[in-house]
């Protein structure tokens, strides 16, 4: 399996306050990995490194299959290159309708001139139905975003992911706040993403995490603690002292 | 979604419906061309109001939309103003030279007609020779094409230091009032070249239009103006309407998320701040001369944050808003300020309105924050629901 990204002994201080130490990081083309750890751990910290928003002091950030470097890269050049995130706050725009939402983030020229003379085609109105449906808002196409429950909000954020066609989906906590029906179609969801992208999925819930039954990496203080199948790691003594405390 | 601007936007039409009825209606009550029911003054203050009404819009376009509380579109204006200004004096002044030369014995060179302009325009600040900045002012149509390159200039590269250093907010706002300050100060030295605090006059007389009263004149203004307006309402509703007027409001909700959907921010608020410069350079090149003369002071920071008062108190985010925010205050402020607003006698102590308008303003403009915080174009929403209702 080829590698997608590649972080490699990243580290980043903020005030002096290590928030990620060392870290080094995998994933392939097709693969679902879910990250957790305690608060603070580094889990939003690292989806900041990939993307953009904070420079690491030390380290690599390869991606695809020439290993380009993310780290002189712009957030939005980032993105083009194929990878998006949600953020741990659901963040749509709540003035729009759901269908705007989706139609200004469908994968088309970027630039403010494109944008003026952009029409949308039949292929646009086909792709936005086919991710409308895939997210479960068919029917809320007009509705306007900030009007959607809790759970609605963070599918559209995934949904917006999903129309940019992206090769990685970076996913922050996309259960939280969710109830447990909510839950259950989001875990169908990732899963049927993981499919044809590659997704990191940050999660507190450890019910959640096992639903999703994918490769686990445990973020603790900055750093990888361990690493393996979900029982493999809860196994780990030392995964055991941080999650129940010392 | 499809269909024209005008199908789009029921604003659009009726706007234009409105401004075209309005523009009818001040030709048949005018001086030049109706029953001379309007003074040829009050015609400019309504032509110049337009002018204003375009500016607004421009703001709306940068602040209501994109989120850029720009409190130095002013300066774009009176940009506009100056550079069309230079024009209209040079040419005018030269006209003048010539009729007083023409009596002389041997027929002046036209070297001596230069440089007696030059000297004519710039003996008020002591100085005899054409500044570098007037090298354009015999052109006509270099002057039309500096009123919309030098504020676009300005605003692109001010704009591009700005938005490339990700200032934003009222950071943003503060260095926008510096450059005005700045622009305003320049203007105000002797030695720069636009004649410091005397600014440039008599910008109403239009050469080759001598013959041509200020009763025409006045209106082919305000035809000028209604155009200029009319035009930039269906080119910002245009823009506003489609996909990128989802990413500016985008942008203004929520900068971070549309960074990371993969678009350059900075270049979409370079893009539109520069627009709206031009646009509102535009607006100044019509303002001034009907107003007859500009100066320094028309730069001064405060004009621009009336500009921005304007805009909040007819609405933001909304075209029609911030058009309806700047006829009706700059309106009542030429009322207020203008004398004819009749003392309020308290008994205690008199309401003189030339002083108190600015605190009768400052009260509107709380009771709209606090009662109607989508200014008076949110009001149209409320009649237009219980319309439907
Ligand atoms: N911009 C910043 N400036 C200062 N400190 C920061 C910054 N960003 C993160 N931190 C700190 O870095 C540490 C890691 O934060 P991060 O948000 O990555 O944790 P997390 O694993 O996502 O936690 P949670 O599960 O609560 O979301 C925290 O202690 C946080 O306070
Ligand atoms: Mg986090």
């Amino acid at each position: 399996m080829s590698t997608l990204l590649e972080v490699q002994g990243i580290s980043v201080s903020f005030d002096g306050f290590r928030a990620i130490n060392n870290l080094s990081f995998a994933i392939g083309a097709r693969e679902m990995r879910a990250v957790i750890g305690p608060n603070g751990a580094g889990k939003t910290t690292f989806m900041d490194i990939v993307t953009g928003k904070t420079r690491p002091d030390a380290g690599t950030v390869r991606w695809g299959e020439l290993g380009v470097s993310l780290l002189s890269m712009s957030e939005a050049e980032i993105a083009q290159a194929g990878i998006g995130r949600k953020f741990q706050r659901p963040t749509v725009f709540e003035d729009q309708s759901v269908w705007d939402n989706l139609r200004l983030s469908l994968k088309k020229p970027r630039g403010p001139i494109a944008a003026l003379f952009d029409r949308v085609s039949d292929a646009d109105r086909a792709r936005i139905a086919e991710i409308a449906a895939e997210i479960g808002l068919s029917d809320a196409l007009d509705r306007m975003a900030g009007i959607l429950s809790h759970g609605q909000k963070q599918w559209l954020e995934i949904g917006m992911l999903l129309v940019q066609d992206p090769r990685l989906l970076l996913v922050d906590e996309p259960a939280a706040g969710m109830t447990s029906d909510e839950r259950a179609h989001t875990t169908a969801l990732l899963k049927r993403l993981a499919e044809h992208h590659a997704v990191v999925v940050v999660e507190h819930d450890m019910d959640f995490v096992r639903r999703l039954g994918c490769r686990v990496t445990v973020l603790h203080e900055g750093s990888v603690l361990a690493e393996g199948s979900l029982d493999h790691v809860m196994a780990d003594q030392r995964v055991i002292d941080v999650y129940l405390g010392r | 979604m499809s269909g024209t601007i005008f199908t789009r936007n029921r604003s659009v039409s009726i706007f234009i419906t409105v401004l075209t009825l309005l523009a009818i209606a001040v030709t048949a009550l005018s001086e030049g061309y109706g029953t001379g029911a309007l003074s040829v003054s009050f015609t400019k203050v309504l032509g110049m109001t337009l002018c204003l009404c375009l500016a607004a819009l421009a703001m709306d376009l940068v602040w209501g939309y994109c989120g850029i509380l720009s409190l130095g579109h002013f300066a774009f204006f009176g940009l506009g103003g100056y550079m069309i200004g230079m024009w209209l004096m040079t040419a005018r002044t030269e006209q003048v030279v010539r009729a007083n030369l023409s009596e002389a014995v041997i027929p002046p060179t036209e070297g001596e007609i230069t440089a007696a302009t030059a000297s004519q325009i710039f003996s008020v600040v002591g100085a005899t020779d054409w500044p570098w900045m007037w090298a354009a002012s015999d052109s006509l149509i270099l002057s039309l094409v500096l009123v919309v390159a030098v504020p676009g200039l300005l605003a692109l590269v001010f704009g591009w230091l700005a938005f490339r250093s990700r200032v934003t907010g009222v950071y943003l706002s503060i260095l926008t009032q510096a450059m005005t300050l700045a622009l305003s100060l320049y203007l105000f030295q002797n030695d720069t070249g636009l004649r410091g605090n005397n600014g440039l006059s008599g910008l109403q007389n239009i050469p080759g239009l001598e013959t041509v009263g200020q009763d025409r004149i006045s209106i082919w203004f305000f035809w000028g103006s209604a155009l200029a307006l009319g035009l930039a309402y269906i080119g910002a509703a245009w823009m506003v309407s489609g996909k990128f007027g989802n990413i500016i409001r985008g942008i203004r909700d929520d900068e971070q998320r549309v960074r990371f959907l993969g678009y350059r921010v900075e270049i979409y608020k370079l893009f539109v701040f520069t627009f709206t410069g031009c646009l509102c350079g535009i607006a100044g090149a019509l303002y001034y001369p009907q107003a007859g003369i500009i100066n320094p002071d028309e730069i001064a920071p405060i004009a621009s944050i009336y500009l921005a008062v304007w805009v909040a108190i007819g609405g933001r985010g909304r075209l029609y808003g911030a058009v309806i925010g700047a006829a009706a205050v700059s309106l009542l402020s030429t009322y207020f300020t203008g004398g004819r607003a009749p003392n309020l006698d308290l008994g205690l102590f008199t309401i003189d309105w030339v002083d108190w308008w600015p605190v009768l303003l400052g009260l509107g403009f709380v009771l709209v924050t606090l009662f109607a915080p989508k200014g008076l174009g949110g009001l149209v929403d409320l009649i237009i629901r219980k319309d439907r209702a």
